[in-house]
């Protein structure tokens, strides 16, 4: 099946590249990664693809297909210890081929003709320079500039990326800017030697939506004003559509299927990217289930979706009543104040029984800290959390433990929120102990056997160690684990963010098949405005601590009120639909 | 879903628990089973010797002064020829005084008495096996019997530190706040006192305790060492502790319902063992030394039994005068054990870890 694949592949990045003139062709690239002494890899299975001049070609995949290490090949900065770039590879840049070219040669390519910019700004900068000094050095050394003339092109090239004041910012060092003018200097220093090619590797994934769209414009931007070829890396078709000309699909490192954004778009002809395609959720849909990957791989793709009705009818009772909650950290500050930060400014709203309540916002909005503080696991400075009829706040340490095991939370990081040391079956009894669950540890070990069931592991998983499993089965692990306590309320701190989009398909189907069977309710944190949309049946907008809107999430979404929202709805990367009403 | 279920690891269908898993790695790494058979070679010797089934007659004086191990019996021992040279000089005859002696008449009887009792003359030999010390003690003998002290004292003394060292830390970085302070400010008086002036307070202090004068000799130094040796540790786990308490799995113990006992040596404990495993090796190492010290002030082993340490402080003098054995083996012994102690715990934290594979 791969052979057919990839020759298909190859004839199409002709295709592709015919109708321009290409400036960088990849042909059969192959790397493989030594493992053990026997044993090696192949991350990337012969893929071609070409980069025409004056476009943007998006590189689209869930991790582990391949697109980090075929960019990375690219630039030639693979592991030499590790990685094997297969000898009839070629990666031809205007005639040269890079894979056959010496060390030093290719170090003048990269940075003045060929530069990259990396998914997290706040590590690829250098925190004890001045972002001026960075930008100058690479001035120096590929222009051999001196060093007011290397000053004065730093700050055009800073006001070109939007970076307000460049004369003081200049002197700026990485941590006084935000992360979205990280990344702007970062681009900044891409920029600086007028490459021909700009190779962006997630450049907005670690952004919050309102600067990845301020972020996405300026590299539109600069390609079209510098006429630039880019290749954008990124797991994220929805951002895809808005940027690119060609797009190129690949999974398990081959390559599914290439063409333009209008072929990719509007009749995609490989499975797996329908598949893509439809699996993310949707500002204007919002379907029963979410299609997965295997629905349109096996063929028994759904075709028809009967929509989910959401919000709250009038005679939903209330589980948990939130009134005014504030929570204010202090930061240290001389030799013996200490700062008010307030995270959380008097939040207020109540939660249905069996129905999901989104909370929405940007890093720092608060949206976190509320999750945290309702359960407890921060103290909270004012306010009432009802539940039952009572403040869970203000109750002992010792009563609270009744309560605790009703109040569940998922976390973001599957990777993190797991014990490495114990295994699957440790981790699902552990909770059954403390609550003294089942009377026995043969039925505490049956219950858990049950409950992997439930979210749709192997049983086997039991006498596993969390590391065995991808970060999609991991998080179903962390489900598990607050199932075994039989929860009224589940908080769902971005449990879904750090998930391939894919596997977050999958994830939030079980989350709504649980909802369905147990009636729970859903404390649904994220950042990401579309997953919100589809599992809220309320959404509370919040930003710098205060609720800025809270209502019906399809309310909230079709007649935003407050500008704030308007703003972060119209930030949301629309896909393919942005080109066509552009 | 079931796509995910595929790409499963269907290596094994059971996992079996943590410490199966890691004996069978631990098997599997050569360096770490070489040095495991090293130091379970030592610790059967001390145990024979314990029970005193090997080295009980360390003490006795079987070959000349200095005997010259029998790989080089040749080499002249003038030590011992100078020791045999006064032995006889008292043999000179005494001069009969019997006219004026008072006791004469019953020198005869007595001489008659002394043939009755048997009396068997210990012939000294010119060589031992790797030689003797000043007395003619068999220097492998008291290897064997100076290893029991001093690895009792090593790793004994090492585990009540690591224990101290650990219980301290692990308080003072989870809690944090006063009780962190607290340990802070206990741990900045004990580093603040220069260790050897610490450790002979210490000595001093413990010794003039009635109940704890009791423990003298390789209890004592044990006593010290441990006391005085957790300092290293404790700042060691308490920085690991302050970053695991916020760690997300520790949350997730929290939400639910975790006690903070449970959170501290259930769910982290296993997680940075690995650094009190290292901080245990390298302070057994050190400790062994450590005692040579107190042994050579002597605050150590008490006279009528021996160390590793006593051995090195006698040492030192014989090295003046070319008898360098008792030093060559005390000090071979020492490194063979301390180097496999030490590959070995490295490959038990490799072993431990889950997710080296």
């Amino acid at each position: 099946m791969s052979n057919t694949l990839s020759t298909g592949a190859a004839n199409s990045a002709r295709a592709v590249g015919s109708e321009k003139s290409p400036l960088l062709e990849v042909e059969n690239l192959r790397v493989s990664f030594r493992i053990d002494k026997h044993t090696t890899f192949e991350a990337v299975k012969g893929i071609s693809l070409a980069i025409p001049v004056n476009s943007t070609v998006a590189l689209v995949g869930e991790s582990g297909s391949g697109k980090s290490v075929s960019a990375m090949a690219i630039l030639g900065l693979l592991p030499e210890e590790s990685a094997i770039v297969s000898p009839d590879s070629a990666i031809r840049y205007r005639g040269r081929d890079l894979l056959k070219e010496s060390a030093d040669a290719l170090r003048q390519v990269r940075g003045k003709e060929i530069s990259v910019i990396f998914q997290e700004p706040m590590t690829s900068l250098n925190p004890v320079f001045s972002v001026g000094y960075q930008i100058i050095e690479i001035l120096r050394l590929h222009m051999n500039m001196n060093g007011a003339a290397a000053r004065r092109r730093a700050i055009e090239l800073l006001t070109e990326v939007g970076i307000p004041n460049p004369e003081l910012r200049i002197d700026a060092y990485p941590h006084e800017l935000s992360g979205g003018q990280q990344q702007r200097v970062m681009i900044a220093m891409a920029i600086a030697c007028e490459p021909k090619l700009l190779i962006a590797d997630e450049p907005t994934t670690a952004l919050d939506v309102t600067i990845q769209k301020q972020i996405l414009d300026l590299i539109a931007a600069l390609q079209k004003k510098h006429h630039m070829s880019v290749l954008f890396i990124t797991h994220d078709l929805g951002v895809v559509g808005e940027i690119a000309d060609d797009v190129v699909v690949m999974r398990n490192g081959e390559i599914r299927e290439q063409g333009t954004v209008a072929q990719i778009f509007g009749s995609p002809s490989d499975a797996y990217t329908k598949a893509l395609l439809a699996c993310r959720p949707r500002l204007d849909r919002r379907p029963m289930r979410l299609p997965v990957i295997d629905d349109f791989m096996n063929g028994a793709a759904p075709t028809e979706f009967k929509e989910r009705p959401r919000g709250l009818t009038p005679n939903d009772e209330i589980i948990l009543e939130v009134k005014e909650l504030g929570k204010t950290f202090y930061a240290r500050e001389g030799l013996f104040g200490k700062r008010a930060i307030p995270a959380v400014k008097s939040v207020s709203f109540k939660l249905a029984k069996g129905k999901t309540l989104g909370i929405v916002g940007e890093s720092g909005s608060g949206k976190t800290t509320v999750g945290l503080t309702v359960m407890r696991l921060h103290a909270a400075t004012s306010g009432e959390v009802l539940f039952d009829g009572k403040d869970l706040l203000a109750l002992s340490p010792g009563e609270f433990m009744r309560y605790k095991r009703r109040i569940q939370i998922v976390f973001q990081n599957p990777y993190a929120s797991l014990n490495p040391r114990f295994t699957v079956g440790n981790i699902l009894i552990e909770p059954m102990e403390i609550h003294a669950i089942g009377n026995s540890s043969a039925e505490r070990t049956k219950l858990a056997a049950e409950l992997l069931d439930k979210v749709g592991l192997p049983r086997t998983a039991m006498h596993k160690y969390p590391h065995e499993f991808s970060g999609g089965q991991r998080q179903r692990i962390a489900i598990a684990r607050c199932l075994t306590m039989k929860p009224d309320v589940l908080i769902c701190d971005e449990s879904v963010s750090a998930l391939d989009v894919s596997v977050q398909a999958q994830v939030l189907n079980l989350l709504q098949d649980l909802q369905d069977e147990y009636k729970m309710s859903y404390l649904f944190i994220s950042h990401d405005l579309t997953v919100v949309k589809y599992m809220s049946d309320q959404v509370m907008v919040m930003n710098n601590g205060e609720v800025v809107e809270f209502a019906d999430a399809d309310e909230i979404y079709l007649n935003p009120k407050q500008a704030y929202t308007q703003k972060l709805l119209a930030s949301v990367p629309q896909g393919f639909a942005a080109h066509q009403s552009a | 879903m079931s796509a995910v279920l595929d790409t499963m690891p269907q290596t094994s269908e059971v996992s079996p628990g943590l410490w199966r898993l890691a004996g069978r790695r631990l098997l599997k790494d050569r360096v770490g089973m070489v040095s495991a058979v090293v130091v379970l070679f030592f610790l059967l010797i001390i145990i024979a010797s314990a029970f005193g089934w090997v080295a009980a007659d360390w003490g006795r004086e079987v070959g000349v002064s200095y005997a010259n191990p029998s790989f080089i019996a040749g080499q002249e021992n003038l030590e011992a020829q100078t020791m045999n040279a006064a032995k006889k000089k008292d043999d000179v005859p005494l001069t009969d005084l019997s006219a004026v002696d008072p006791l004469a008449p019953w020198y005869a009887e007595w001489e008659a008495r002394t043939k009755r009792i048997e009396v068997t003359q210990v012939e000294r030999a010119e060589t031992l096996p790797f030689g003797g010390d000043k007395w003619g003690r068999d220097i492998v003998k008291k290897t064997i019997k100076g290893a029991q002290s001093s690895i009792v004292v090593g790793l004994v003394a090492a585990f009540a530190a690591a224990f101290l060292g650990t219980l301290f830390g692990a308080l003072a970085g989870y809690f944090g706040g006063w009780i962190g302070d607290f340990f802070e400010w206990f741990y900045n008086v004990f580093t603040s006192i220069p260790y050897i002036l610490l450790v002979l307070a210490f000595a001093a202090v413990f010794a003039s305790s009635p109940f704890l004068a009791q423990f003298r000799g390789v209890p004592m130094v044990i006593l010290i060492l441990g006391v005085t040796g957790w300092t290293g540790i404790y700042r060691l786990v308490r920085a690991e502790y302050m970053k695991h308490r916020s760690r997300e799995y520790v949350r997730a113990a929290e939400a639910i319902g975790a006690s903070h006992g449970r959170r501290m040596f259930i769910q982290i404990l296993p997680n940075v063992s690995h650094v009190v495993l290292v901080q245990l090796s390298q302070h057994a190492v050190g400790f062994i030394k450590a005692e040579v010290i107190l042994s050579f002030l002597g605050f150590g082993v008490p006279i009528d039994s021996v160390s590793w340490g006593t051995m090195l402080a006698e040492a030192q003098n014989e090295l003046i005068i070319g008898k360098w054995w008792q030093l060559a083996a005390a000090g071979a012994s020492m490194a063979v054990l301390v180097t496999a102690f030490s590959m070995f715990t490295d490959a038990l934290r490799d072993a431990l870890d889950p997710k080296l594979k």
